[in-house]
């Protein structure tokens, strides 16, 4: 199998664990996120694949070969840290060039090298500055073109962005994103923004503070279908809403009947389940409507946005956020009564 | 700028106290020495006011000029000793953790308690035939007989870096310890085993701390004026017994102020150069 495979890998300082047993294959030419809150293990995740961190136990293979025990300077991988980590005492040109310095590879064609990757990332010119006199942004670009002047096998990130600022960083992702689509190298990117895990990515790998992968899929299908509760509220919002499943496809919550599409497989009646509906999903009716899929109660805020309008039901206690745009925009107003409407199709059901 | 006032005599009334102390504890000493060098010097008595470069002229010696040079070698070379040492010591020690850290430093500040004195002695002691480390050595078989290591070149040297080292940790240890840990491990990702890591990146971004601390151990040594007695032989002694001498025994004043004017100027071009020589082209100051 080609790409990377992680078998079991866990890493745990002393007492402290922080990486639960990890299985994962991520396939060639991928842009993969490793998306969680902070304190998941996901640097340390990466950190592993790099070689810098010896996992406790499992192993790493690349392409079937065992790189388990392959210290980091031997595996090729080209790694943008955190805080970039560039050298102070070099230029621009021979932080590019210094992987190519230590192979050994003749001093101009490694000018060459260094120019076309500066080039790359859209930073010619500036081959000789010193780093101190580049802005955020430059030095993020020059430590990318330094992981990428060996073409590395694997291209790791570990949340090169979050020192930007806002805007710089939205630019950024989209750039960086066609950086590898046309370079096709197979890149896995750290993060805790799960916008900015949705803009790049081709598979997100979603980490919980247990831990553990709690789901690996597209960005789209990760959002539609949240594997558990977990992801289902990390990753955009959501109603979370908790019920017991009753008969082949259905779920009771409080005295409404919900129909789903779908129940997980092996669900008996009777079970304890939460409910996900995605706001946007939800139409939000004026006055009260009784009958199955829908919940009524009182709008107890509404927040305009402008590009959007978000309306808080409350229902005897239970909170139902709703979401639309601006022209569906439900007749209703803070302290009305109204109904919103569950589609059967967008009630995901989560084991509790 | 803003908010800056001409400032009236009371706005620097607090820097009086330090100006005050360096006055009289350090401008004024050195400006009665720079004098009292152009001072005449009446043979059996002391010293008379005067202006002559007699006193300068008499340092043409080839005792003043072989004992300068060898001053400033056992400087320069127990200061590159002590870096060489010191250095990869102090990276290492900034990578442990924070416990072993404290318990490497206190064992090392320990050795700052000990007086010039009680070290030039214990070393003498340790590196003598008759009680030193070599008949330990006889004991365990690794020699034939015990022998003596000191007097000598190799015992002085010994004795001045074993004093010199605390400090060249000290110095080193702040900016190593500030050193970003991904640096060194950027370097692995790139290709660079660990010691092409240590030599390109490690020792490549702490250049001025380097130079500084070589010509702090320099300057710290160049006043040896007690080890060399103890551990060296008469030709190991440095200026600064020198000087003492023509102070102290001989009553010359003028003379060995003239010495120690010299000296010092002599001392001062070389750590210029070296300033310079070390801070290479266009580096800057992180």
């Amino acid at each position: 199998m080609s790409g990377l495979t992680l078998e079991n890998v866990a890493k745990s300082y002393g007492a402290v664990v922080a990486v639960r047993d990890v299985n994962l294959h991520l396939p060639d030419g991928q842009f993969v996120c490793f998306l969680g809150p902070s304190g998941c293990g996901k640097t340390t995740l990466l950190r592993l694949i790099a070689g810098l961190e010896k996992p406790s136990r499992g192993r790493i293979l690349l392409d079937d070969e065992d790189i388990t025990d392959t210290p980091a300077h031997k595996r090729n991988f080209g790694m943008v840290f955190q805080s970039l980590a560039l050298f102070p005492h070099m230029t621009v040109g021979e932080n590019v060039g210094y992987s190519l310095r230590i192979r050994k590879t003749h001093k101009a064609a490694r000018r060459q090298r260094a120019r076309e990757l500066l080039d790359l990332v859209k930073l010619s010119g500036l081959i000789d500055r010193h780093i101190s006199q580049l802005s955020g942004g430059q030095q993020q670009r020059v430590a990318m073109a330094r992981a990428l002047a060996i073409e590395p096998r694997l291209f790791l990130l570990d949340e090169p962005l979050s020192a930007l600022d806002a805007k710089l960083r939205e630019d950024m992702q989209l750039e960086l994103r066609m950086l590898q689509q046309r370079l096709t190298v197979t890149t896995i990117l750290v993060t805790h923004d799960q916008r900015e895990a949705m803009t790049m990515s081709d598979l997100v790998v979603v980490m919980g503070p247990d831990n553990r992968v709690h789901q690996m899929d597209s960005p789209l299908e990760i959002y539609r279908n949240p594997a558990d509760t977990f992801v289902a509220d990390f990753i955009g919002t959501s109603n979370l809403l908790d019920g017991i499943s009753s008969g082949s496809r259905a779920v009771t919550i409080g005295d409404t009947r919900l129909e789903v599409a779908d129940l997980p497989d092996g669900m008996t009646p009777d079970t304890k389940v939460t409910v996900s509906v995605r706001p946007e999903e939800i139409h939000v009716l004026p006055g009260v409507e009784k009958g199955d899929n829908r919940m009524h109660g009182r709008v107890s805020f509404v927040r305009d946005v402008g590009s959007s309008v978000e309306i808080y039901l409350d229902c005897n206690g239970l909170q139902i956020v709703s979401q639309s745009t601006p022209k569906g925009r439900p007749a209703v107003q803070q302290g009305d009564q109204a109904t919103a409407v569950l589609p059967p199709a967008a009630c995901v059901v989560l084991k509790s | 700028m803003i908010g800056e006032k001409p400032k009236d005599l009371r706005a620097h009334l607090p820097l009086a106290y330090p100006a005050l102390m360096l006055a009289i504890f350090f401008i004024v000493p050195f400006g009665l020495m720079a004098a009292v060098s152009f001072f005449h010097r009446q043979p059996g008595g002391f010293y008379i006011p005067a202006f002559e470069l007699a006193n300068y002229q008499n340092l043409y010696t080839a005792l003043f000029g072989r004992t300068l040079v060898f001053s400033l070698f056992i400087a320069g070379l127990s200061a590159a000793v002590c870096v060489c040492i010191g250095f990869p010591f102090t990276y290492f020690i900034t990578r442990m953790k924070r416990r072993s850290q404290v318990v490497w430093l206190v064992l090392l500040m320990s050795v700052l308690s000990l007086s010039e004195v009680i070290i030039g002695f214990a070393w003498s002691l340790l590196l003598s035939r008759t009680a030193g480390l070599s008949n330990l050595l006889v004991w365990i078989g690794l020699i034939e007989r015990p022998v003596a290591w000191y007097p000598g070149f190799a015992a002085l040297l010994f004795g001045i870096c074993y004093l010199a080292f605390p400090y060249t940790v000290l110095v080193l240890y702040p900016p190593l310890s500030r050193l970003d840990p991904a640096l060194p491990e950027a370097a692995q990702t790139l290709g660079a085993s660990p010691l092409r890591t240590f030599f390109t990146v490690v020792v490549g971004s702490l250049r001025n701390a380097i130079v500084a601390a070589f010509v702090m151990v320099f300057v710290f040594t160049l006043g040896a004026y007690l080890l060399p007695q103890i551990l060296g032989r008469p030709r190991h002694w440095t200026l600064s017994v020198l000087i003492t001498d023509a102070a102290i025994y001989q009553t010359n004043m003028p003379l060995a102020a003239a010495m120690a004017i010299f000296f010092m100027a002599v001392s001062l071009v070389l750590v210029a150069i070296t300033m310079t020589v070390g801070k290479g082209k266009n580096i800057k100051t992180a």
